[in-house]
């Protein structure tokens, strides 16, 4: 339903109704083109590698497990590089900033960025992969054991 | 003993919403009037709902395991204030205080029009009554707080580490509940003018006031979860275009345009049919919002998993909608409009256009909420529709906005003259280029910033103006002194009054938006002990990391000390929280609040023996801005809505400037009608 203005002569009622029509459509043509540009598509390393040359440079959002012993992070440069899984397929991400505390080998993450044509995804966004579930805090990671070894580092 | 109360409890009000529903149609359908047992049926369930509701918190408090809900979310090491609150942090608590909220406003309804006996009312009461219904029915079924746990466990996990990491978590629900709750009432007053055929501007008035209460809470509700966002979330950001925001956003943006053409409908009787439609919108989007982000369709901080209890939401639109359109379809004879636009240039185009934009706004982010879910049903291709799309849609639609926010007050009803027109946009216009000049000098060059400022600072004088001027033909007809006749014109008028203040404080938000996100600077940097790093005017060194155990948590802090041009001016400690329940940590970011800048730290990562650091530092101007233009919003609401009618004689010798807008002295005025609900 749109704003009912009074009745008009019948000639100002069609420019009217033509001139909405028109606006109309503009918006829903913006509106959709913008859509068209901005999704971003939610894929695993198999799904993006079968994209081939489609799925080179536009944002996407990658998921998979950080393969283990694949991380190198360079905290000085602040160069983070680690390869991600679907288990099948295997992708080499590059990422400048830290990590999330969490990021570990074989945890589930989702990056944020683009797949470049030489190979590497490069990652504006590293997420750990996190449930609304509560997950019991594994070995070595919980909190009593991290209060310890920063104690025993001597920090204050 | 307290699950007893509390389910029994919400039994009754089941069985008595139902045939207070019942009995509120069938009086208002065959006699035209309001059923007494419907509204004693609203006091006593909103006293129910209120007992319940309170049941929950002491079993919360008391640590009562037996109790589901207290099981679910509850946990001996949480402090007490965040066990009290912890009665929203999940589904089945969340629905409940709803309902709590829900029936407390139906009360509030009935007690208000306690003196009117007509159809209008008497099936407004019977809408708020099956609304309820709905919400109970939820209660006993999918999303009860009070089962049963055999045998009872000794403690339970906790409420959600992120939603107990700060104290706007007692704050933003509640406001929350009490703006999307809200928009209830209109619905029904919707419902009972159009069921009724009384589509007159009495409904309108009636509404406007809890339509403009609700907006307020929701307003302020918007903007503490923002806040809270800011404080809690660590991205330097307060907004994301998450859906969840968006479902708080959507029937608040439908609202904000009821509220302006509801205007037009009472001063012209133009547009009836639209403003029932925006009302029925709201109140939809209130529950597709709910549906969003309670039945666990989509992901973010709000989505508890849900289960089935998304059907029931479906169903319950559905119904909603239908009923809606079927009632409206076969009521279009009342909503026929009086009036007819006269000009161009005239208010009622300047509200016209306001709905149209406010309209394509919702739209907008509708589409992009929605995008997401349609693309996997339909083409099961997992999606998201990011901030840029939302951003390149909507900027456009805010310079509009903006712009339209200070032409809107020199527009005269009906039709206005070139000159007066020319005289009422000197000073904004001046406004406008003196903000783009200064915005420029001073180094911006982005081009939505610039004209953001520009239309800001034109739409500020535009309505601050105003204030001049009532205060003026005060000051020329009566003689009276500058404050005196500027509190008296406001109190003359307070909702007029009241709505510039508001959009005052929308545009002191608005600079703080456009500077803090135009202007914002970040830098990340890892260090050892004593090293710093630089970020704008400031200099960041770290100087130790310390760990802190609590009951309920592990804090890992990093002592970090400021300094500006080679001073210490402020130590900062950006933190860590490890809950025991979860792995995932939750950062405190470390944020200096002043009023030209934000400085904000979050501490990105650490090795377990301190000796490095990586802290990420942003420096946000204007950031504060946002928050104190949320309370000029406020304040603006509540000159407004203040009880406190317009009929009362001139109170001569009132003392201008008491603290009291309604003891403030007033001269009726043409536009002093300020309505009572109740008459």
């Amino acid at each position: 339903m749109s704003p009912s203005t009074s009745p008009r002569p019948r000639r100002g009622n069609r420019v009217a109704l033509v001139a909405g029509a028109v606006v109309l459509a503009g918006i829903g043509y913006l509106l959709f083109s913008g859509l068209d540009d901005n999704i971003v598509y939610f894929l695993t390393p198999t799904e993006l590698l079968a994209k081939g040359t489609e799925g080179h440079d536009r944002p996407v959002r990658l998921g998979g497990l950080v393969q283990p012993n694949s991380v190198r992070w360079d905290a000085d440069r602040r160069d983070l590089r680690f390869r991600v899984t679907d288990g099948a397929k295997v992708i080499d991400v590059h990422s400048t900033g830290a990590p999330p505390q969490m990021f570990r080998d074989g945890i589930g993450v989702v990056l944020e960025g683009r797949y470049h044509p030489n190979g590497v995804f490069e990652s504006s966004t590293v997420m750990v992969k996190h449930s609304n579930e509560y997950q019991p805090p594994k070995d070595g990671e919980k909190p009593e054991q991290l209060y310890k070894t920063l104690m025993q580092g001597g920090a204050q | 003993m307290t699950r007893l109360v509390g389910y029994s409890g919400i039994l009754v009000a089941l069985a008595l919403s139902l045939v207070g529903a019942v009995a509120a149609f069938v009086a208002a359908a065959r006699r035209g009037r309001t059923s007494p047992l419907a509204r004693s049926a609203a006091y006593v369930n909103g006293a129910l709902l209120l007992v319940a509701n309170l049941a929950m918190v002491v079993a919360l408090v008391t640590n009562d395991f037996s109790v589901s809900y207290v099981a679910q979310v509850g946990s001996r090491s949480t402090p007490l204030l965040f066990s009290i609150i912890s009665l929203w942090g999940a589904l089945e608590g969340s629905i409940l205080f709803w309902a709590g909220v829900l029936t407390a406003y139906a009360a509030a309804v009935v007690f208000t029009s306690r003196r009117r006996d007509d159809a209008t009312i008497g099936y407004a009461t019977g809408v708020l009554h099956a609304v309820s219904l709905f919400f109970l029915i939820l209660l006993v079924g999918p999303a009860n707080p009070f089962g049963l746990v055999t045998p009872v466990p000794f403690d339970g996990p906790g409420p959600n580490p992120l939603l107990q990491n700060h104290v706007l978590m007692a704050v933003h629900p509640p406001l929350l509940y009490l703006g999307y709750v809200g928009m209830t009432v209109p619905f029904a007053y919707a419902m009972g003018a159009l069921l009724s055929g009384k589509l007159d501007a009495d409904w309108s008035r009636a509404t406007r006031r809890w339509t403009v209460t609700a907006w307020g809470f929701l307003t302020a509700a918007i903007i503490a979860g923002m806040w809270w966002s800011y404080e809690v979330l660590g991205w330097g950001g307060y907004w994301a275009w998450d859906p969840v925001e968006n479902a708080s956003f959507m029937p608040w943006l439908t609202a904000t345009a009821f509220i302006h053409s509801t205007m037009v409908e009472e001063r012209r009787g133009m547009l009836k049919g639209w403003n029932v439609t925006l009302v029925i919108s709201t109140f939809l989007l209130t529950i597709l919002g709910t549906f969003l982000t309670r039945s666990g369709v989509l992901s973010s901080v709000h989505s508890f998993a849900g289960g089935s209890i998304g059907y029931y939401f479906l169903s319950f639109i559905a119904v909603v909608l239908v009923a809606s359109l079927v009632i409206l379809a076969g009521k279009s004879d009342a909503l026929k409009s009086e009036g007819r636009l006269e000009s161009a240039a005239s208010r009622e185009t300047a509200f016209l256009v306001n709905n149209l934009l406010f309209t394509v706004f919702t739209f907008t982010v509708l589409l992009g909420t929605l995008y997401p879910l349609v693309a996997e049903a339909i083409r099961g291709v997992k999606v998201s529709v990011g901030a840029p799309f939302f951003n390149q849609m909507t900027l456009p639609l805010c310079m509009a906005l903006l712009f339209l926010l200070g032409v809107g007050p020199a527009l005269p009803w009906r039709r206005t003259t070139p000159e007066e027109l020319r005289r009422k946009l000197l000073a904004p216009g001046a406004a406008l280029a003196l903000a783009l000049v200064v915005a420029f000098a001073l180094g911006e060059r982005d081009a939505y910033a610039l004209a953001g400022f520009a239309f800001t600072g034109f739409a500020l004088v535009g309505n601050l103006q105003e204030y001049l001027f009532g205060a003026r033909a005060r000051m020329r007809a009566l003689g009276e002194r500058a404050p005196t006749a500027l509190v008296r014109a406001v109190a003359a008028n307070r909702r007029r009054y009241g709505g510039y203040l508001s959009h005052v404080g929308v545009l002191v938000a608005t600079a703080g938006i456009i500077a803090s996100s135009a202007d914002k600077s970040e830098h990340e940097a890892t260090l050892r002990r004593g090293e710093s790093m630089t970020i704008g005017r400031y200099t960041v060194r770290y100087d130790d990391t310390w760990g802190r155990k609590e009951p309920q948590r592990f804090v890992v802090g990093s002592a970090v000390t400021v300094l500006r041009a080679g001073a210490v001016i402020d130590s900062m400690a950006p933190r860590l929280n490890f809950y025991n329940m979860s792995s995932q940590p939750v950062t405190t970011p470390a944020v200096r609040t002043t009023a030209r800048e934000d400085l904000y730290l979050i501490l990105m990562a650490f090795e377990q023996d301190g000796s490095k650091v990586t802290i990420k530092a942003i420096v946000e101007p204007f950031v504060v801005w946002i928050w104190i233009g949320g309370l000029v919003v406020l304040l603006g609401v509540v000159v407004a809505v203040w009880p406190g009618g317009g009929r009362r004689p001139s109170a001569l010798g009132a003392r201008p400037g008491a603290s009291r807008p309604q003891s403030a002295a007033r001269t009726p005025q043409p536009e002093t009608r300020i309505p009572e609900l109740a008459r």
